[in-house]
C-alpha cells in the first residue's frame, strides 16, 4: 500500500518537475502542433532509428546513486526496446565507451562509429529535495538535444529498486514525444499466485490457495496485496489504478470484491450470498461500472451495476452459460463467453443487452479481451489440440489469427492499454506463468517465475 | 463414547467367556421361561413339555448409539465421507444412470440425517478454460442438486459452489485424472 502511494506520488513529482526544453507556450499565443517544434530522431529510410542508452552518469560516489545510474540505463533500454519503435543497439557493444563526467560531454564521434542515430544520456545525483535525474536524447549527427528533462523525487525513489520509475517515465515521455506512442512502461500487471505455498486444510483435504499480486509491467516489484485464506481469482484494474475488482471465495462462495489499494478498505457491491454468487468482474473504461457473472437467477448470466452496487441490471437471459464479460474500449459493448450455440464461443452485445452477435465459431473459446485503440480486435483463449492458444479476431477484416505458437497451453489474454501487447498465462516453461507477447506474436517475455501464476490483467 | 465402548467390550468378554466355559451339552438343561407374555402364554399352557436342547440366548447388547457418524465432528465426517462424488463426461453436466445411483444413495444418507446441510462442489478438468469452467462446475453442482431435490431432499439443505478447475482432485494430466476431476463433490457444512 505504502509502496503504491509512494510510486504514484513519484509520478506526480515527475510531472511537476522542471521541463528544460519543452517550455509551455505563453497563454496568449495560439496552441501550436507539437510536430512543429519537436526534433524527431530518424533512422535511414524505412528503418527504425538506432538508439544507444549507456549507463547514466552518477554525480558523486554515493552507492545508491551509482547503482541507480546503472539501473536506469538498463531499464530504459529494456523499456524502449519493448515497444519496438527504435532499434536499440546492444549495450555490450558500447561498454568500451568511457562514461563522460557530465551530460554536456557526449562523445559524438564514438556514437557515430556505432551508427547510432540517437543516444540517451543522463545523470543521477543527490540534491534537495532528494534525487535529481537529468536526461537528454541527443541527435548524434548534430549533437542537438531532441528531448530533455529533469526529474526529481525523494531519496526513497532510488532506495528500493534503484529508480526504475525514472526509466519508465523517461521511456513513456520519449515514446510520446518522438513517436506519438502512449508507452506502457509505467503500467502495472495484476495476477493471482500461489507462490507463498499457503494451503487450506479444509473438509476436502489439502488445497493450495491463491492470492492477488501486482507488479510493474516488466515483472519488477511483485507484491502480494490480499491475504485471503482461500481462493482469490481474476483481479482487474480500475482505470485510475487505485482499485482492483476481483473474485474472492473468502466467505465460502464467490463474490466480487472491490479493493481500494491506498485506503486499505474494500466493498462487495454485488452483495453476494450463498444463493447469489458473483464472479469474474470487468471494470468499465470510465471506472464507473462493473460487469460480472452471477447465478442469482438460476444459471450463469451477465449483469452490470454501478461500482457502488446500485442500478444492477441483468444483460443476458438464456438457459445457456453466459460468463466472463469484458468491456469494449468505448464502454458501449460487452464481449463474453456463451455456450448457447452448443459450445463455448465469444459473443458481443450492447451494454443494455441488445444486439447479441456471435464472434467466434471454433472448437471452444473463452476469456475475451477487447483491444484499445487504434486497433479494434478481440483476443481470446481458443482450444488448440490438447491445450489452448491465444487468438485474435479483427473486426476490420472479420478474420482471426493465432499469436501463440502451440507451445504449452496458453490462456487468459489481457490487452495492454496501448493495444500492442497481451499478457497471458502459459505452461510453456512448466507450471503456469505470466508472459507478455505482442499482437503480432513477437516479443515474448516471461514476467513471473515463482509458484503458479494466472489471471493476468494489465492496468491503464 | 469411551464409556460405551468399554461397556460393549465388557459384554463381549463376558459372552466369550460364557461360550468357552459351556461344556458340550450332555444333558438337557431347562431354559428360563420366556419373559414376554405374548410368546410365553401358550408355552406356559403346555405343562410337562420338554424344552428343546438349546443354548442360552445372549442378552441383546444395549445399543445406545449404533451410528458413529452422529458423534463425529464435521471435519471427521467429510474426511471419510458417507457421500460419494458424482462424475460427469467431458463438457457435460447431465447426471447419467451411474450418477443417479450414486445420488440415490446420497439422498438416503441425507434422509437418515435430516439436520445435515451439505454443499455440493462443482469441479471440472483442466481441458476446459478457467472462466467457462467456473460456470460449468456450477452447472454440474446444480444438476446434482436438482436431482436430489427431485428425490425429496429440501433445497435449503443443498448449497452449491463451483471451483471450476481450481482444485483438481487428481493433479495428473491424463484421462484417469480428468475423469476424477469432472465431478460434483459433497461436503457436510452443518449438522
Amino acid at each position: 500500500m505504502k509502496h503504491i502511494a509512494y510510486a504514484l506520488g513519484l509520478v506526480a513529482a515527475a510531472c511537476a518537475s522542471l521541463v528544460l526544453f519543452a517550455q509551455p507556450q505563453p497563454p496568449q499565443e495560439p496552441p501550436r502542433q507539437q510536430q512543429d517544434i519537436i526534433l524527431r530522431i530518424e533512422g535511414p529510410p524505412g528503418l527504425p532509428p538506432k538508439l544507444a542508452v549507456p549507463d547514466f552518469i552518477p554525480i558523486g560516489n554515493d552507492s545508491d546513486v551509482v547503482a541507480a545510474a546503472k539501473t536506469i540505463g538498463e531499464v530504459l533500454w529494456d523499456d524502449l526496446n519493448f515497444e519496438r519503435e527504435f532499434y536499440l543497439i546492444a549495450r555490450d557493444t558500447y561498454r568500451s565507451i568511457p562514461t563522460p563526467a557530465s551530460i554536456d560531454q557526449v562523445p559524438l564521434d564514438r556514437w557515430k562509429e556505432l551508427n547510432a542515430d540517437g543516444v540517451i544520456v543522463g545523470t543521477v545525483r543527490k540534491a534537495p529535495p532528494g534525487i535529481i535525474v537529468q536526461v537528454r536524447l541527443v541527435q548524434v549527427a548534430t549533437g542537438t538535444a531532441a528531448f530533455g528533462k529533469e526529474y526529481s523525487g525523494s531519496l526513497n525513489s532510488i532506495a528500493t529498486d534503484h529508480g526504475r520509475i525514472y526509466a519508465h517515465t523517461i521511456s513513456d515521455e520519449v515514446h510520446l514525444q518522438q513517436r506519438g506512442l502512449p508507452g506502457v512502461a509505467r503500467t502495472k500487471l495484476s495476477f493471482t499466485s500461489d507462490r507463498d505455498g499457503e494451503r487450506i486444510n479444509g473438509p476436502v483435504g489439502d488445497r493450495a490457495i491463491s492470492n492477488i499480486y501486482i507488479s510493474d509491467y516488466d515483472g519488477a516489484n511483485q507484491r502480494r496485496i490480499t491475504a485471503t485464506r482461500g481462493l482469490d481469482l481474476s483481479p482487474v484494474w480500475f482505470p485510475d489504478r487505485k482499485a482492483l475488482a476481483y473474485t474472492s471465495y473468502r466467505t465460502g462462495y464467490p463474490d466480487i470484491i472491490v479493493a481500494y489499494l491506498e485506503q486499505a478498505r474494500h466493498t462487495t457491491p454485488a452483495g453476494g450470498t450463498a444463493e447469489k454468487q458473483n464472479f469474474l468482474p470487468a471494470v468499465s473504461p470510465d471506472g464507473t461500472k462493473v460487469a460480472f457473472t452471477s447465478n442469482r437467477d438460476g444459471n450463469s448470466e451477465i449483469y452490470i451495476m454501478n461500482v457502488d452496487g446500485t442500478n444492477m441490471r441483468r444483460l443476458t437471459n438464456h438457459p445457456a452459460i453466459d460468463v466472463a464479460p469484458t468491456f469494449s474500449p468505448p464502454g458501449n459493448q460487452i464481449a463474453f463467453t456463451s455456450d448457447r450455440s452448443g459450445s463455448a464461443q465469444i459473443w458481443i452485445m450492447g451494454i443494455d443487452g441488445s444486439g447479441v452477435q456471435q464472434i467466434t465459431r471454433e472448437t471452444k473459446c473463452d476469456r475475451a479481451t477487447w483491444s484499445p485503440a487504434p486497433f479494434n480486435e478481440i483476443a481470446y483463449t481458443s482450444q488448440s489440440g490438447g491445450g489452448f492458444d491465444i487468438r485474435i479476431f479483427d473486426f476490420a477484416t472479420r478474420s482471426t489469427r493465432t499469436i501463440t505458437d502451440g507451445i504449452g497451453s496458453n490462456e487468459q489474454p489481457a490487452f495492454a492499454p496501448n493495444g500492442r501487447h497481451i499478457a497471458f498465462n502459459s505452461t510453456r516453461s512448466g507450471k503456469e506463468q505470466i508472459f507478455l507477447i505482442d499482437r503480432d506474436g513477437k516479443n515474448l517475455k516471461q514476467v513471473t517465475r515463482t509458484g503458479v501464476n494466472r489471471y493476468p490483467n494489465w492496468s491503464k | 463414547m469411551r464409556r460405551v465402548m468399554t461397556m460393549m467390550a465388557a459384554i463381549g468378554v463376558v459372552a466369550a467367556l460364557a461360550a468357552c466355559a459351556k461344556p458340550k451339552p450332555p444333558v438337557a438343561r431347562p431354559a428360563p421361561p420366556p419373559p414376554a407374555a405374548s410368546s410365553g402364554g401358550p408355552t406356559a399352557n403346555r405343562p410337562g413339555a420338554p424344552e428343546p436342547v438349546r443354548e442360552s440366548p445372549i442378552p441383546p447388547e444395549p445399543m445406545i448409539t449404533s451410528d458413529p457418524l452422529m458423534s463425529k465432528d464435521i471435519d471427521e465426517i467429510n474426511k471419510n465421507s458417507p457421500f460419494q462424488p458424482v462424475y460427469f463426461a467431458l463438457d457435460k453436466s447431465d447426471v447419467d444412470s451411474t450418477g443417479q445411483e450414486t445420488l440415490n444413495k446420497n439422498a438416503a444418507v441425507l434422509k437418515k440425517y435430516p439436520s445435515w446441510v451439505i454443499t455440493i462442489e462443482g469441479h471440472s478438468d483442466e481441458r476446459g478454460t478457467a472462466e467457462y469452467n467456473l460456470s460449468l462446475g456450477e452447472r454440474r453442482a446444480l444438476a446434482a442438486r436438482n436431482y436430489l431435490v427431485s428425490l425429496g431432499i429440501p433445497a435449503d439443505r443443498l448449497r452449491t459452489v463451483s471451483y471450476g478447475k481450481e482444485f483438481p482432485f487428481d493433479p495428473g494430466h491424463d484421462e484417469g485424472a480428468w475423469s476424477q476431476n469432472r465431478r460434483a463433490h459433497f461436503v457436510v457444512t452443518s449438522k
